[in-house]
């Protein structure tokens, strides 16, 4: 567990301080497989395929295919404006320390441990109670798919001749 | 129940250096991978907080959260090939096509 972790804290650095736009999606997809490896350790493995097969598999080679595609005038990123880093940590340790001390109170309060939820729990209720949900869910993934496809498909005037 | 706590303090890293990465990136695909880090903090802390109370919606919920991960990915990564074409570069703080 603790190695899953550290894979995904460095990872998750590398994916925000990495010039290199290509090794931060590369460095995304170890923190996707680390967060896999925790869906397994706590429990929800259905989860951690999911999360391999969707992420792993299909966002991260759409974003690899995004970098390359527009990688061909930027070259190495430009460095941020010089005065935004300290501010953006300030905030980011802000937030870290206010969710770390709220999630600890609510551990803390907690009720003694579960069973961890069987797969045939989560097909029941995904079949059950969650069925308009997950409908549309299906109905906005159609959406946002032929909408990406629609929105990437219009050439500018001059070269739709 | 230590175990889930170090995961909640992971999830909580992921998101804070998330919202770093927005604030700091310039490239608006950097920006939409640190996006991607947000959603899958959130989805970790779903997953964690289920297994601490017992319930499955936690489980369907984070299916939900991958879903519209997809969807965001491709419309957002969509907008961007169109604004490379229009526009000529993927730097979020040079578009100023709105601009008069």
């Amino acid at each position: 567990m603790w190695l899953m972790a550290a894979l995904v804290l460095v990872g998750s650095v590398w994916v925000v301080t990495l010039r290199n736009l290509f090794r931060a999606a590369l460095s995304l997809g170890l923190v996707l497989l680390g967060v896999a490896g925790l869906f397994i350790l706590v429990g929800a493995e259905f989860l951690a395929f999911v999360q391999i097969l969707i992420y792993v598999g299909a966002i991260l080679t759409l974003v690899v295919f995004a970098v390359m595609l527009t990688a061909k005038v930027q070259g190495p990123e430009a460095p941020p404006p010089r005065g935004q880093q300290w501010p953006a940590a300030a905030v980011a340790g802000a937030l870290f320390s206010l969710f770390a001390t709220a999630t600890q109170w609510i551990v803390r309060s907690a009720p003694a441990p579960q069973d961890p939820v069987s797969l045939q729990q989560l097909g029941q209720a995904l079949t059950t109670t969650l069925l308009l949900p997950f409908e549309v869910i299906s109905l906005v993934l159609v959406a946002a798919l032929v909408g990406a496809v629609a929105v990437a498909a219009i050439l500018p005037p001059e070269e739709s001749s | 129940m230590n175990g889930l706590q170090v995961m909640l303090w992971v999830s909580c890293a992921m998101c804070a250096l998330g919202v770093y990465g927005v604030l700091t990136r310039r490239n608006a695909v950097a920006i939409l991978l640190s996006i991607e880090l947000i959603l899958n903090a959130a989805g970790l802390n779903f997953v964690v907080f289920g297994r601490l109370y017992g319930q499955v919606q936690a489980q369907a919920f984070t299916l939900f959260i991958i879903a519209l991960a997809a969807c965001e990915v491709a419309v957002g990564l969509a907008i961007i090939l169109a604004l490379y074409r229009t526009a000529k570069t993927v730097l979020a703080d040079q578009v100023n096509l709105l601009k008069g």
